[in-house]
């Protein structure tokens, strides 16, 4: 990718996030309930409400009002949380890192099961096993990550109580945390019980996350898989006597990534928008869950962050991506 | 979900891409329907389910809102400390399981049929004019499809009830706005090929208009991926709505829905496990019957398939 695709890439990008904070701010702005009057509450005086509309701009038109908030927004200042009496960015800078580590870990998972059965269905190919892949496969294909949470909840924190059914961690746990990440921040020091706890917190969520996207991995790189295998280079190596195994890795894989790897990374961005439900089916403490009780409550300043956070994520993913397959597929690498 | 639609299926090939009426006449289409197995048995379901929820005064045991705290968490007919009559058993408020299952189905069928029609002509229509017009139509629908597709569907959604109020309207024009994306980003793409087959620039050698090529040409070849779209979109129209009820944001209370059953019964998940699993098992077996149908459907529509 030349220096001005990747300008122009990133160019559309701000674009989209720049229509991203217009239709927030529009939905908010028709959303009924008077702003201030949910901001400071009954018993406030006319002078109060009037001093606060001006403070937001709310007495200018909607144009002015539009870049006053994106004024603040620029500056970092998303306003304060209604229901939680606290200033957005805080918390978003709070709950993040929850979300974050939760659709990563479903990332990696869904990374290792979809790319086995790719590979168990390149091998199986033109056997009766490819259609027992292909079947499994197809009905993973079909379940959305709501009904896996719950299928999970019924089956594993009830039926056989394996895993506990709600939070992070336990609550018993006192390690200081440097940092929001505890996921990672615990198994870079090593303090394994701690992990392991965060683990088995996190296993039905992050199962739930995964296996939609599994699938979808699954069926784009068996399909890569299998078109690379019929190539001359995978015939020369088998001439040379590899096994199966080793040419659908070290051979077929190679070239199969970057047509997946694409495909992977729209579709990460709904994995990483089903979080919100999944949070909320396992009392999990990230920015979804958050965000649904700031609906409820509606709070409609934490809802904008949340959004634009959500909004945000989505971009850079998109972009991240866009910019890694350029860099991975040569091709296109001169376009 | 539905973006798993697998594009490999469009029919690529020039010479083999145009049906031409002959072809379509070879074979009529509900043997071709017929002979794809999902189809039937997807569309059996489907169709069952459907009857179950017109009739449901009729079929239901019980009134779904009649409470009686005497019998509440009663459990199913097979375990032990049934009651008889109550098949499926009752809720904390001793509502009947099985009957609030069935009045539960008019719920999101209602929306399924609905939300996936109206989108899926919102959809459409931007993507046969952005796919067909390109230039300014297609830069301008284009942008607000990246800029749609910025926002967590599920967050999208709660927020927009929350904006125009709970209620199964609300719900409905929530699931239209959102997924209108998911029919449009198709839609375009495969108008587009169309619009590049020799049927087409045939059609325009001989003086048809633009707009005359894109109704009479291009609507009848992208028609088959719409319609499986549609049945795909008729499945997540039905989560949608469970997820809205889950968190309490569909219709009132009054009306059971297999969403709001699974709130409940998520609750109450270690006295009566049975509340949860029934809506569940329903929510998933429908979900993969639309899923289903969208497959074969597509499969039997397929204009290359089809010879």
């Amino acid at each position: 990718m030349s220096l001005a695709a990747v300008l122009r890439r990133l160019a559309t990008a701000a674009v989209t996030l720049f229509g991203v904070a217009v239709v927030v701010f529009v939905l908010l702005r028709v959303a009924p309930g008077d702003p201030i009057a949910m901001m400071i509450g009954p018993g406030a005086s006319e002078a109060d409400i009037a001093a606060l509309r001006a403070r937001y701009g709310l007495d200018q038109g909607l144009v002015t009002q539009f870049f006053i908030w994106l004024q603040g927004l620029i500056a970092g200042d998303l306003g304060t949380s209604i229901s939680l009496r606290s200033d957005v960015l805080g918390l978003l800078g709070q709950r993040l890192p929850a979300t974050l580590e939760l659709a990563g870990a479903a990332l990696v998972v869904a990374l290792l099961v979809g790319g086995t059965i790719a590979i168990l269905g390149t091998l199986a190919r033109r056997s009766p096993g490819e259609a027992v892949v292909d079947g499994a496969n197809g009905l993973l294909l079909a379940v959305p990550d709501f009904i896996w949470a719950l299928a999970f909840v019924l089956v594993f924190a009830v039926f056989i109580p394996v895993f506990p059914l709600t939070g992070r961690m336990d609550p018993t746990i006192d390690m200081d945390f440097a940092t929001r990440f505890f996921l990672l921040e615990s198994l870079v020091r090593a303090e394994f019980a701690v992990f392991g706890n965060i683990v088995s917190h996190m296993t039905m969520p992050v199962l739930a996350l995964a296996l939609p996207l599994a699938a979808i991995v699954a069926r784009v790189l068996k399909g890569a898989l299998i078109e690379a295998m019929g190539q001359d280079y995978v015939l020369l190596a088998r001439l040379k006597g590899k096994s199966e195994l080793r040419l659908v890795l070290q051979e077929a894989l190679r070239n199969a990534l970057p047509a997946t790897l694409a495909l992977t990374g729209v579709q990460f961005t709904f994995l990483v928008g089903g979080t919100v439900i999944i949070e909320r089916i396992f009392a999990y403490p990230g920015i979804g869950n958050m965000a649904i009780d700031a609906v409820i409550n509606r709070d409609l300043p934490l809802i904008q962050g949340i959004v634009l956070a959500f909004g945000a994520m989505f971009i850079a993913i998109n972009l991240a991506v866009d910019l890694a397959v350029a860099a991975l597929n040569p091709r296109l690498r001169h376009g | 979900m539905a973006d798993a639609l697998p594009r490999e299926s469009a029919p690529l090939d020039a010479a083999t891409a145009a049906p031409s009426l002959a072809q379509r006449a070879r074979r009529p289409l509900w043997r071709d329907l017929l002979a794809e197995k999902r189809v039937v048995i997807a569309g059996s379901y489907l169709a069952l389910l459907a009857l179950v929820a017109i009739f449901a005064p009729w079929i239901a045991p019980r009134d779904p809102l009649e409470q009686d705290l005497m019998l509440s968490l009663l459990p199913p007919a097979w375990a032990a400390g049934a009651e008889p009559g109550y098949w499926l058993g009752t809720d904390d408020l001793g509502r009947d399981v099985l009957s609030r299952l069935i009045y539960g189905a008019r719920v999101a069928l209602t929306v399924a049929l609905v939300a996936a029609t109206l989108a899926a002509i919102l959809g459409s229509v931007l993507g046969l004019l952005a796919g067909w017009y390109r230039g300014l139509v297609d830069g301008a629908v284009s942008r607000l499809v990246d800029i749609w597709m910025a926002f967590p569907p599920v967050l999208l959604s709660i927020l927009l009830v929350a904006i125009i109020g709970a209620g199964l309207p609300a719900v409905i024009i929530a699931i239209v706005i959102i997924d209108w994306t998911r029919f449009c980003r198709v839609v375009r793409a495969e108008t587009m090929q169309q619009a590049a087959q020799d049927y087409v620039i045939a059609a325009r050698t001989i003086g048809f208009s633009r707009r005359a090529i894109l109704i009479r040409e291009i609507l009848p070849n992208v028609a088959p991926v719409l319609v499986a779209l549609v049945s795909l979109e008729m499945g997540i129209a039905v989560i949608v709505e469970a997820i809205l009820s889950f968190v309490g944001l569909s219709v009132s209370s009054d009306m059971p829905t297999w969403g709001g059953m699974i709130a409940q019964g998520r609750q109450i998940i270690h006295h009566a496990w049975w509340v949860l699993a029934a809506p569940l098992a329903m929510l998933f077996v429908t979900v993969l019957a639309f899923n289903q149908l969208g497959d074969g459907l597509r499969r039997a529509l397929d204009p290359v398939a089809r010879r």
